[in-house]
């Protein structure tokens, strides 16, 4: 638990601060309704300790320019809408602080893989298809509590848990789509998103749908499709590991779990 | 469907060398097997000309063996024995890996999140394919070179 606490209370940042620093924020720009030109354009931006990436931007939108387009929502790392490409690897813009970068430049891309919407906006449909296409819930038909039939809670032990819980953190940020070079090639993989979460269910012990969910990813565009390059987990701000979940389940559909 | 095409990286997400400072050995492992893989393809495919020539008789069969004994040759021929090494280790390593050995258990994740899957196990076979597919092409190069 020391160990941990000490990883926390490390600051990654070599820089020092002073109150007047400012950094170099590079903001790709482009929209495809019009045009397929990409720019970038700069802007100094003020920056304290724990400015995040978010803010930088969120800066220029206040006081720069109003038109960059960026989605996001919570903040704190924990709706998944503000992915992108920061100084060339995908990740949160609300969950990477400035100074934690340690350069003077910053350049934010919209995320690779995914369709642009405008600037750093991408288009997440497809990767909620496949989410849905691997039925991310629990499938059972006495999933209903009735208490006139005596089916109650559906317990599981602590060990049940661990089998699947750090899978349920997916909070559907693309960042691990981004960043497969499978995807780079094949518009039509089901992505390290979905089979990590197809092996969230599978290893459910309240689920019932195993069957169903292997025969839709054991597929030409499927699972096996992965090669483990495991740059999804690398860049996973929620510690799911999806390159995990991915080989875990191949275990199933080599026959060596049940 | 164009703009579907264009939001994929393609062969830059491979090639792409600033990639690999970002996303760690694994990725420069996967793109070692990649190349290896198509290299011993190539080679197959020339090996089977190659030998093809044996129904042609013996002068030139000795002519098409001789192309390999010379320097270039011999630098050619150690290539082909450090990729050949580095799939065979590094493809014992993948397979492990699906069959699930290696990857940790999962568990509840804490900050900061390191993810299980890629550990210093993995991380340990991977440099050790690389120094034995190193090591290999050496011995090669010392028999061949005498």
């Amino acid at each position: 638990m020391s160990e941990l606490n000490q990883e926390i209370s490390q600051e990654k940042s070599q820089t020092v601060l002073s109150p007047t620093k400012s950094v170099k924020l590079r903001i790709s720009r482009s929209n495809p309704e019009v045009n397929s030109e990409e720019r970038f354009d700069e802007f100094v931006i003020p920056v304290e300790k724990y400015t995040t990436v978010l803010d930088a931007i969120l800066n220029v939108k206040s006081h720069l320019d109003h038109s960059v387009a960026v989605r996001y929502s919570c903040r704190q790392a924990s709706c998944g809408s503000c992915g992108m490409k920061i100084n060339g690897k995908p990740a949160l813009a609300c969950f990477t602080k400035v100074v934690e970068l340690n350069t003077d430049t910053i350049t934010v891309e919209p995320m690779d893989n995914f369709p642009i919407v405008r600037d750093l906006a991408v288009n997440f449909t497809r990767m909620f298809n496949n989410h849905k296409k691997i039925m991310p819930y629990v499938v059972r038909e006495d999933s209903e509590i009735k208490p006139d039939t005596g089916v109650k809670e559906i317990l599981q032990t602590p060990e049940d848990v661990d089998k699947y819980i750090q899978f349920s953190s997916c909070i559907k940020c693309g960042l691990c789509n981004s960043a497969c070079p499978t995807m780079a090639m094949d518009t039509s993989f089901v992505g390290p998103q979905a089979l990590a979460q197809a092996y969230r269910y599978i290893a459910d012990t309240r689920d019932k749908g195993k069957d169903n969910r292997l025969k839709i990813i054991d597929d030409s565009h499927g699972i096996w499709r992965c090669h483990f390059a495991g740059s999804c987990s690398q860049v996973c701000p929620k510690g799911v590991d999806p390159a995990m979940g991915i080989q875990l389940l191949r275990s199933y559909l080599l026959g060596l779990r049940d | 469907m164009e703009k579907e095409n264009k939001a994929k990286e393609g062969i830059k997400g491979w090639i792409n060398p600033a990639k690999y400072g970002k996303f760690g050995i694994e990725r420069f492992a996967w793109i070692l097997m990649r190349i290896t893989g198509l290299g011993l393809l190539a080679y197959f495919i020339g090996h089977i000309y190659e030998t093809s020539h044996i129904l042609d008789g013996k002068a030139v069969w000795d002519a098409s063996l001789e192309m390999t004994q010379t320097t270039e040759g011999h630098i050619f021929l150690a290539i082909v024995i450090g990729m050949c090494v580095y799939h065979t280790g590094n493809g014992i390593r993948l397979m492990l890996g699906q069959m699930g050995y290696g990857l940790g258990k999962p568990g509840r994740p804490d900050y900061p999140y390191k993810p299980k899957s890629l550990n210093m196990k993995g991380k340990a076979c991977i440099y050790a394919t690389i120094g034995v597919a190193a090591l290999a092409m050496w011995y090669g190069m010392a028999v061949m070179f005498g």
